[in-house]
């Protein structure tokens, strides 16, 4: 099964040198693991733009955006064989987070595809 | 949580960390079926033990310090057999000193020793059967019971391919080590063999079946891309890499929602997986820069990418595809791929010339039960407006069709051919 996995917190700013060196690592190891098919970093929200639909008006907003609070920050996607498999990898995705990066908050959301 | 929920997720980190494990335990032990023994034996001590303490902040550093104490304790209990177990032993004392520690845990890289974990697992002694047991066991972690679900073999039948795989490793006392030169390329190719038949396993199951079936080609897949980033200087690795991403990227694409095969020229090609079609380019652009690209799996890759690039089944480069299936045939002289070079010859040049192909193809022994002989057969006879010849064609391939839904399409098709026939 394919999963994304996407990232969002409030934190703004950089992770710690320590955070990004272990994230390559487990990038690393699941590339070669054969489990991790793609991944990406996204730019500050503050440079993207919002493109929506309200009350049957389309309107285009650029960056930044005030109300913004939890943002994505990159995702991935993985082929595991199933939902614990996916969530056993994000609890260890977080679990350095919570040891590499005191005070960080945030979710990993975890999200099947829905083919094939 | 029920217990079966627990047990799932205890199962899911365990086969996250196995490789490591199992690659750690061989280093020292120099003893694969052994280090097998002591991984599983983790395994069991953490479904004892999380139900009730629950799943550790660091699963893979538990696992990794219950399986070397295994180890360990094994070793000691042989203690009397020599002086050299016991520098062994105190090897495995220190390393477990170092131990289980996150940052060496996932610095550990563990590339070489899982080739050698591969090989062993592949190798040429263990027949063909238990080598694709032994490697979806040892390098996939999958469980006896899952593998005889997904091949629909009893229990037992796997069970004992595996226990006499082993013992044949054992006794043979085979050089735990990644045979380079000449032996290399033997035995990648082995390698490859029995990754390349797991994929073909699940690949063949039509959807509906059991979900282990197709958890198979996965499982392949996943060894594929280990290979290559492994092994990253063996076109050949690339070339099968390659030709599973492209074969797998149509797996929606490749039944109606009834589950009945569409072939590959009806298929919607909007459904096709575009990632793991670049994927599969990537990979065989790396096989043909790597002087690959004439290799056997790099040449089915090459023909697979010719449909994949073609937006629709009417732009397919056919006179590439017969090309590419002439050098095909030099290469290993098959009838089956022979019967492919047909098919395209007839798309290139018209379904006379196929037909001529497939009329010497008749009454190879090879072929006797192979249901696409006929049924390509019938194909281009319905083309050329044979509709008689056409039906019994069919009729002949549907007997010989082993699948259920394909013998259906196949009755269907002779159902057509007959129609077409009376109204001719």
């Amino acid at each position: 099964m394919r999963f994304m996995y996407i990232v969002t917190s409030a934190h703004r700013g950089p992770p710690t040198a320590e955070l990004l060196d272990a994230m390559h690592k487990l990038a690393d190891r699941e590339i070669k693991a054969g489990r991790m098919l793609d991944n990406g970093g996204l730019t500050p929200l503050a440079t993207g733009a919002r493109v929506r639909i309200i009350d049957g008006e389309l309107s285009v907003l650029d960056g930044p955006f005030v109300e913004a609070k939890e943002v994505i920050g990159g995702y991935a996607i993985f082929e595991l064989p199933g939902k614990e498999e996916a969530v056993a990898m994000a609890t260890e995705f977080m679990q350095l987070h919570k040891d590499l990066m005191p005070g960080w908050e945030g979710t990993c959301e975890v999200r099947a595809f829905a083919s094939p | 949580m029920t217990a079966a929920d627990v047990h799932r997720a205890i199962l899911a980190v365990w086969r996250i960390e196995q490789p490591r494990l199992i690659t750690s335990l061989a280093r020292v032990l120099r003893d694969v079926p052994l280090a097998e023994e002591l991984t599983q034996d983790a395994l069991v001590a953490a479904l004892e033990r999380w139900p009730t303490t629950g799943v550790p902040e660091k699963p893979g550093a538990w696992l990794m310090a219950t399986a070397k104490r295994r180890a360990l304790d094994h070793l000691r209990r042989r203690r009397m057999v020599g002086r050299k177990h016991e520098m062994v032993a105190r090897d495995i004392e220190e390393e477990q000193q170092a131990m289980p520690d996150l940052d060496s845990a996932l610095d550990d890289d563990i590339g070489d020793e899982l080739l050698r974990l591969i090989f062993t697992a592949c190798h040429p002694l263990i027949s063909r059967e238990a080598r694709v047991a032994l490697a979806l066991r040892m390098i996939c972690g999958l469980t006896t019971e899952e593998i005889a679900r997904a091949f629909l073999l009893p229990d037992a039948t796997i069970a004992q391919r595996i226990v006499r795989a082993k013992r044949t490793l054992s006794q043979s006392g085979l050089a735990y080590e990644t045979p380079s030169g000449e032996e290399l390329s033997q035995r990648l190719s082995s390698v490859l063999e029995v990754v390349y038949l797991i994929f073909n396993e699940g690949y063949t199951a039509a959807r509906g079946e059991d979900w282990l079936r197709p958890r198979l080609c996965h499982e392949a897949l996943r060894m594929g891309r280990v290979l290559t980033s492994i092994a990253p200087h063996e076109p050949e690795a690339h070339g099968l890499l390659a030709l599973m991403e492209l074969n797998a990227s149509r797996t929606a694409a490749r039944t109606d929602a009834a589950g009945e095969p569409i072939l590959m020229l009806d298929q919607n090609r909007a459904l096709w997986d575009l990632l793991q079609i670049r994927r599969g380019m990537q990979a065989l652009a790396r096989a043909r820069e790597l002087g690959g690209a004439g290799g056997f799996y790099a040449l089915q890759a090459a023909i697979i990418a010719c449909h994949a690039e073609a937006r629709t089944a009417s732009d397919t480069d056919w006179p590439r595809i017969a090309g590419f299936y002439g050098e095909l045939a030099a290469l290993v002289r098959s009838p089956i791929v022979e019967l492919n070079r047909a098919v395209a010859v007839a798309m290139t040049e018209g379904p006379e010339a196929g037909l001529a192909i497939v009329d010497r193809l008749v009454g190879e022994p090879a072929l006797k039960s192979y249901h696409l002989l006929p049924s390509v057969r019938g194909d281009l006879l319905h083309k050329l407006g044979r509709y008689d010849e056409a039906r019994a064609a069919f009729e002949a391939a549907a007997v010989l069709a082993g699948n259920k839904r394909e013998h259906d399409l196949l009755r269907r098709r002779a159902a057509a051919a007959g129609n077409a026939a009376t109204s001719s």
